[in-house]
């Protein structure tokens, strides 16, 4: 759930970037992903169980999750677009925005947190260039946020960047790791 | 072997044997180190037996609620309905970071201890749901399943016993309370995760209304071990005066440590030697001040009481504290604990799935209260307010999320009261507390 502020103050959901949520929706269900689909629908004795798959299938297709995409898994999965919504919104790793080509995610809970993990927050956002947790870097790379435990706690501070996670990362190796990512 | 450094020679390394050791990975890796023998002799056996000799092993669960497995087990019944297995791979709890571990090096163990306990509960299919997160766990795991359906030893006649044993991967989404039992069927479903009110437990009417057993990561590769060995070498790990507690437990270090990783212990090992002859104690120069010994949502100790705890169910339970996850977060003499436990609180305000009152509101005031302290604005009476709150906040809720988030202010407060006092006007000026003064980072 995401109803408070995070520890720093910031934000823990990425904010809107103009204009992309007026983009008519492609329809992602067709094919292969069509075929993959029921695939997973054979896993569960009901459609909708198959609803997180398919908003994953989703995301991983379009980068997020919009209206217009949720409508269409509604549809897949005999479900009314408001639930599908509803659902979504519970889950912190949905994006219901647009964000950075590199979405940047640093755990700054307690056990990360006494290892010095702000101080990879501030080091980040200097880096990449973002203005502030939450919203993205003027060229588009980056989108940088905290979130809580990473399930990584004895290789303070991991970070995840899309897919991927890095463990181990200090204020001074982030420079380099930013330079990295294209 | 061990990750991320090697076996130390007090570990007594069952379940970690062949963590970092790439080849145990595959199939073809882990059968030639003994894989799946046990479960193709698991599944031409009578379930009641698999349950009886885990009930008379004495393994409890490693989640977090150390519930005997072997009963849990004994209230799935041949009733003729269908049953299903969930394997909780969600781990989320701040300090925990085992079951990562034994996903990412030994999968296929996950696997046969899964599709072993799926036939001993009755059931056809078992899930596995994976936090959202580990998508390196995910996909080892995902690879593992698709192994062994490859080899035969899942689908429609596992292993060729005549039995049907599926074995799917569910991904998670982000979402620390979907670990509770309930929420994480709820999740699996489909819906937004929230627990479910109990009873009906969910060996009544568990996932998609059926008969549900529900076990941790780690629970579940310990079962093969069990039945390979039988229930008596297991019970030789543990204090032989204390039976409750036996077995091998995972223990995850992190925080202030200066080798922080896993290690596997013996039950009832004493936490002293592991935090300092395993552990290293804190980096040098600096001093242990306190510890959590089993993830975020149990008891702080100081030092003192670290120090002289055993680390088994009873033992952290006689030093106030519980085994919990065994998750060890470890804080050295540097750290601001007013500090420190606002972010734990802020942790349970977020992950509050805010449907109980007393969760939601609680969770958000303790944490304004306690960030007002730690910025040098509380009062004294906050502290008196904060115990209120806490004790307000605690058994009253659907689920235990409530209480984990007063647990760390309420020993907070009592183990640490000068550090919050200090805080507060006007003798904050003339009382040293580390990192007081520290301007916040952000
Ligand atoms: C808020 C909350 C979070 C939990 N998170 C986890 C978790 O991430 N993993 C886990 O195995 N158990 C977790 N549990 C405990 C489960 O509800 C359940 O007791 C456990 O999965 C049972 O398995 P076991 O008997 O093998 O330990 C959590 C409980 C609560 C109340
Ligand atoms: S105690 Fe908190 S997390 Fe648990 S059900 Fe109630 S509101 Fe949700
Ligand atoms: S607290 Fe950072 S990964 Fe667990």
């Amino acid at each position: 759930m995401s109803h408070g502020p995070s520890a720093s103050g910031g934000a823990l959901v990425a904010a809107p970037a103009h204009g992309a949520h007026d983009v008519p929706h492609e329809p992602v269900f067709v094919g292969a992903q069509r075929a993959e689909l029921d695939r997973i629908l054979s896993r569960y004795p009901t459609k909708q169980a198959a609803l997180l798959p398919a908003l994953w299938m989703l995301q991983d297709a379009r980068g997020w999750v919009s209206e217009g995409g949720m409508a269409e898994v509604a549809e897949m999965l005999g479900l009314t677009p408001a639930y599908v919504k509803g659902v979504v919104t519970f889950y912190t790793m949905y994006h219901q925005h647009p964000v950075g080509r590199h979405f940047v995610q640093v755990c700054t809970t307690t056990p990360c947190n006494v290892c010095g993990a702000e101080e990879v927050v501030q080091a980040m956002l200097k880096a990449t260039g973002c203005p502030d947790l939450g919203l993205t870097s003027p060229d588009g790379r980056f989108t940088v946020i905290e979130v809580e435990c990473l399930g990584a706690c004895g290789f303070a501070t991991p970070i995840m960047v899309n897919n991927d996670f890095i463990e181990s990362v200090t204020p001074e190796s982030v420079a380099r790791l930013v330079a990295e990512l294209p | 072997m061990g990750y991320p450094h090697p076996s130390h020679p007090r570990e007594t390394p069952i379940l970690s044997r062949y963590f970092g050791d790439a080849e145990a990975r595959t199939l073809a890796g882990w059968q030639a180190r003994g894989g799946y023998e046990v479960l193709r002799e698991a599944l031409a056996t009578d379930p009641q037996q698999l349950q009886g000799i885990v009930k008379d092993s004495g393994l409890r669960g490693r989640g977090g609620a150390g519930f005997p497995t072997g009963m849990k087990w004994s209230f799935m019944k041949p009733d003729g309905k269908v049953h299903y297995l969930c394997c909780n791979a969600d781990e989320s709890e701040p300090g925990t970071f085992k079951d990562r571990e034994i996903m990412r090096w030994t999968p296929h163990a996950l696997v046969e201890g899964v599709a072993l306990a799926a036939h001993a509960i009755y059931a056809e299919t078992a899930y596995i749901y994976i936090r959202g997160e580990f998508t390196e766990p995910y996909a080892r795991v995902s690879r593992a399943v698709e192994e062994a359906y490859a080899a035969g030893f899942l689908g429609a006649n596992a292993m060729g016993s005549g039995r049907r044993v599926d074995v799917h991967v569910h991904r998670g989404a982000g979402a620390y309370i979907c670990g509770e039992e309930t929420a994480l069927m709820n999740s699996l479903e489909g819906r937004r995760g929230n627990p479910r009110i109990k009873p009906p437990f969910p060996a009544v009417a568990g996932l998609f209304g059926k008969p549900t057993t529900i076990n941790n990561v780690e629970t579940l590769t310990t079962v093969p071990h069990i039945i390979r060995h039988g229930a008596e070498w297991y019970k030789q790990y543990g204090r032989p005066d204390n039976p409750r507690s036996v077995g091998t437990k995972l223990f995850s270090v992190c925080g202030n440590v200066s080798r922080p990783g896993l290690y596997e212990v013996a039950l009832g090992f004493p936490f002293r030697e592991f935090l300092y002859d395993l552990c290293g104690g804190a980096p040098s120069g600096r001093e242990i001040k306190a510890v959590i010994p089993g993830g975020s949502s149990v008891p702080i100790l100081t030092r003192e009481e670290a120090e002289g705890a055993v680390m088994d169910y009873e033992g952290f339970v006689a030093a106030g504290t519980m085994l919990g996850s065994g998750g060890v977060i470890v804080f050295d003499d540097r750290q601001d604990m007013v500090r420190q436990i606002a972010r734990l609180t802020r942790f349970y305000a977020h992950e509050s799935c805010a449907q109980c009152t007393q969760c939601r509101e609680g969770t958000a005031w303790i944490t304004r209260i306690m960030e007002r302290i730690r910025d040098g604005e509380g009062t004294a009476e906050d502290l008196d307010t904060l115990v209120s709150i806490s004790e307000n906040m605690s058994g009253k809720t659907i689920c235990v999320l409530s209480d984990s988030c007063a647990t760390p202010v309420l020993s907070g407060l009592r183990k640490f009261r000068h550090e919050f006092e200090a805080r507060i006007a006007p003798s904050r000026s003339t009382v040293a507390v580390p990192g007081a003064l520290r301007a916040p980072a952000a």
